[in-house]
């Protein structure tokens, strides 16, 4: 099996494919549109900034590519944003393959709620293949500053400042606003099931 | 983990240093026992440290699966870049920040607040806080808080804050300048220096109003482990990853 990590200008992707590895997956880091295509599994990491990461994948025709594509595909952090209609983060339109808005976290009282949400948090209402094996309000780990409206696509919540899509899925599309590669057990397990999707 | 030429050290109030083990055996069972996150902080002073920092780092990220943070002589964009690129999560600044407020800026810019850790040592001297560099050993005429609030806006992600004054005394965590840094910022704020047993760790959440807790010589010398301070403060209700 061939997972393609998808090669853009966001950070954080050698720890994608670290974690890939111990998992003993076949892992590739490419932006090459012929070998996305082809692999079994694709996997869009990220970290980094909406608008510039659009402007890559526009750049390099992986806007029009990665709706299309068939196969299981793992949206992570930025590339859950990515997948959705919109961001706020420098108004920016993105990818469109969920109908959901990306918003800025507004905290009341900024002493008590930091933003970046930086840490670990818990996700409830775990409801998926891709949380197989998973406690509900089991501890993933995150890094972020804007949020996934809840929707109907929404597999799991977290509640920090309100509750916003930890994960969502939608046909073959799967996204997770937190990191798995840095969630400890719990992320190496929704990686592992994500590997196992059919 | 303060790291010397390659091994995991831990002094007294930044000196009289003691060998610790090896820096990534040390991770892998700390991620394993439950560690939230790790700090790395290379205090080696040869030349060719920071091409054995981005070795490390790399041996590091193939083998745990929580964030990390690395420290140490970091002055440049380059600097960060190298170090990201071999898989850390966050970097930490300290005397290059003091000495050139505008790299926090640029680094920030570049790369987003999200992995820019700015290093803060302070010292109380008669009463005032001010911070310190060069692993403590420099005095400069910053006040923490002043410097605390100037990081945080030219795009600091977290604060890691290290009390000189508590470091390696094992008398509890500086709980008093903690509550003051982090509740006159909007970013969260790791305490360091001073952890001797567990209750220091809930005082310094409850009264101290830290976001993270940072403790080296406890656990490297297994005196607290892991499991037991994270079972003790989920029972004390701090809210906590089990």
């Amino acid at each position: 099996m061939k997972v393609a990590v998808i090669k853009y200008n966001a950070g954080n992707v050698q720890s994608v494919l670290y974690a890939l590895e111990r998992l003993g997956a076949d892992a590739i880091l490419t932006d090459d549109l012929e070998t996305i295509s082809k692999a079994d599994k694709v996997i869009f990491p990220g970290q980094g900034e909406a608008s510039t990461a659009m402007r890559y994948l526009k750049g390099k025709k992986l806007d029009k590519l990665i709706p299309e594509l068939k196969q299981p595909f793992f949206g992570v952090c930025l590339g859950q944003q990515l997948l959705c209609e919109y961001s706020e983060e420098n108004d920016t339109a993105c990818l469109g393959v969920f109908p959901v808005k990306v918003k800025r976290f507004i905290p009341e009282n900024p002493a008590t709620f930091k933003v970046p949400h930086v840490g670990w948090n818990n996700i409830f209402d775990t409801k998926s293949p891709l949380l197989r094996g998973l406690d509900n309000s089991s501890f993933v780990y995150y890094v972020h500053s804007y949020y996934c409206e809840l929707s109907e696509y929404t597999i799991a919540t977290t509640n920090y400042i309100q509750d916003f899509a930890a994960l969502m899925h939608k046909d073959n599309f799967y996204a997770m606003q937190a990191h798995p590669e840095k969630s400890g057990m719990v992320g190496e397990r929704i990686l592992k099931n994500f590997l196992e999707l059919k | 983990m303060d790291i010397k030429d390659g091994r995991t050290v831990k002094g007294v109030n930044f000196i009289q240093l003691r060998d610790a083990g090896d820096p990534v055996e040390l991770a892998k069972i700390y991620s394993d026992e439950g560690a939230d996150e790790l700090v790395f902080l290379d205090i080696t002073a040869t030349v060719d440290k920071r091409k054995t920092l981005a070795e490390l780092v790399t041996k590091v990220a193939k083998s745990i699966n929580i964030p990390f943070t690395v420290g140490g002589g970091i002055s440049t964009v380059e600097d960060v870049k190298v170090l990201l690129n071999a898989g850390a999560d966050k970097i930490s600044i300290n005397s290059a920040a003091v000495k050139h407020p505008e790299v926090i800026n640029e680094m920030a810019l570049e790369f987003g607040s999200q992995c820019i850790v700015v290093a803060i040592d302070t010292r109380n001297v008669d009463g005032i806080d001010f911070v310190h560099t060069h692993g403590g050993r420099i005095p400069t005429l910053l006040k923490t808080q002043g410097w605390a609030r100037e990081v945080c806006e030219r795009g600091a992600g977290e604060i890691l804050l290290t009390s000189m004054d508590h470091d390696g005394t094992k008398s509890g965590f500086a709980n008093e300048i903690t509550s003051e840094i982090s509740s006159m910022l909007s970013i969260p704020v790791i305490a360091s220096g001073g952890a001797g047993n567990m209750k220091h760790f809930k005082d310094v959440f409850t009264f101290g109003k830290a976001d993270a807790a940072l403790a080296a010589s406890i656990f490297h010398f297994k005196e607290i482990p892991i499991p037991n301070l994270k079972a003790y403060l989920a029972a004390e209700e701090v809210a906590i990853r089990i």
